[in-house]
């Protein structure tokens, strides 16, 4: 039990590196975005992981008799996150295709020199 | 069994996100972006989160990856130029990497009762949600009522995105007549997508209005409906063409639904203070406290889920409607 959770504390650290490493040395924008996604499933993960309690269950009353359940508030704050994360991403993507359309490219550094003429 | 069970699903985690950086084709990287959606939820399953699950498998493995797949047709679908720094890149992220494993080892326990994220408010939730509200969804409870003015704002925040959305891709192009030739048809000539999804869709509708009606009593709520409705009607303009969908749900009652969501979650929180309450204190709404509670509850679920599947769709169609 003791090395799952360090496990799972490791995860979330590589998997927000994998994403960060995507956010600053990828050139491409959707690369990029993608790179976001992934750091920010990152810290849900966090979140849930710390929730979790010893032999716990999901925080809803059974009908009859007690149990242990783990803790409800991470998973409000990520239930709501995890939707407004998408639509942030949305909003995102809609500026990347409009990049697209105005300068025909979605290359970090192709749209810098074109910004430089 | 569990353990190796989320031991196995954390490192094909891994895995997948190591491939979906490496991958020049941004088409593959999509994909794998599904995959690992589906891998987290079924770890958020394993680690007690249903609610949590439900939703990153019906945003993260299904609308996030037709949205991505939207813009992808947009734009191109191969990365053509080589990372940038790529050493003092990894450096620097290995570093951090290192620093953040090296702070675990302080971390509490996992899965201990006793850890201070487990000792603080969570048991008073846990203890008043019978007493207050009387549902059996913890996580709705404190989502609805308790932490009421937080989901106000995510609400907001989803709105917000959707109107930036429609700004940035609405109108333009689409515009004005389609000619005929230009019309999506969809997948309408393939004979075995189509019946399947003839089956499917009002199976996925029905169930996404069960998750939002039963949100209070079992996983579920207006988060999760609105993304399985949303995803239900994208299926549906995948198949049969995105005009077909349109003239199922047209963008004007789309709009509709985008306003109505906040108005009606808002319009609750000032009925509050009408009735002679606090903004979003939905005990006076009814003459037994606990009634009133659960009768909130359900029209901000409604209203949350109104807005959801409103912001989503009218995104999904901004996208297609600028391929046209």
């Amino acid at each position: 039990m003791e090395l799952l959770g360090l496990y799972h504390y490791w995860v979330f650290a590589i998997l927000l590196m994998i994403g960060f490493y995507a956010v600053i040395a990828k050139r491409n924008l959707i690369k990029k975005l993608i790179g976001l996604s992934l750091f920010q499933a990152a810290v849900f993960l966090l979140y849930i992981t710390m929730g979790k309690v010893d032999d716990g269950t999901a925080p809803i009353f059974p009908e009859t008799g007690a149990v242990v359940f783990s803790n409800p508030l991470p998973q409000v704050l990520i239930l709501t996150a995890i939707v407004v994360g998408i639509s942030t991403t949305a909003l995102g993507l809609g500026i990347v295709v409009r990049i697209k359309e105005e300068y025909g490219s979605i290359e970090e550094h192709e749209i810098q020199e074109i910004d430089k003429r | 069994m569990i353990v190796i069970f989320g031991i196995f699903l954390l490192t094909l985690l891994v895995i997948t996100a190591i491939g979906i950086v490496r991958t020049d084709n941004l088409f593959v990287a999509v994909m794998l972006m599904g995959i690992a959606s589906l891998l987290i939820a079924a770890n958020f399953f394993l680690l007690d989160a249903a609610d949590v699950a439900l939703t990153e498998a019906a945003v993260g493995a299904g609308i996030s990856t037709v949205l991505f797949l939207s813009a992808l047709a947009l734009t191109s679908e191969r990365e053509r130029a080589k990372s940038s720094n790529r050493i003092l890149s990894f450096i620097v992220v290995a570093a951090a990497a290192l620093i953040i494993i090296y702070a675990t080892f302080d971390k509490p326990r996992f899965g201990d009762p006793e850890a201070p994220v487990q000792t603080h408010v969570a048991p008073w939730y846990l203890e008043k949600t019978p007493e207050y509200i009387d549902i059996p969804n913890v996580v709705t409870a404190v989502l609805g009522s308790f932490r009421g003015y937080d989901t106000l704002g995510e609400v907001f925040v989803v709105f917000t995105a959707g109107i930036g959305v429609l700004f940035l891709l609405g109108g333009g192009k689409a515009a004005g007549v389609i000619p005929q030739d230009k019309i999506n048809e969809g997948l309408r000539h393939h004979l075995i997508p189509r019946v399947v999804g003839r089956v499917l869709i009002p199976f996925i509708l029905l169930f996404g209005l069960y998750v939002q009606f039963h949100g209070e009593y079992g996983p579920g709520g207006g988060f999760q409906a609105g993304a399985i409705i949303a995803a239900s009607v994208i299926l549906f303009a995948l198949l049969e063409g995105e005009q077909r969908a349109l003239s199922v749900l047209p963008e004007r009652a789309l709009l509709g639904l985008i306003a109505c969501g906040p108005l009606l979650y808002g319009g609750v929180g000032l009925a509050g203070i009408v009735l002679g309450g606090n903004f979003l204190d939905y005990s006076v709404l009814s003459s037994d406290p606990v009634k009133g509670q659960q009768l909130g509850i359900l029209l901000i679920e409604a209203g949350v889920g109104i807005s959801v599947t409103g912001v989503l769709l009218a995104i999904f169609h901004a996208f297609a409607a600028r391929g046209r």
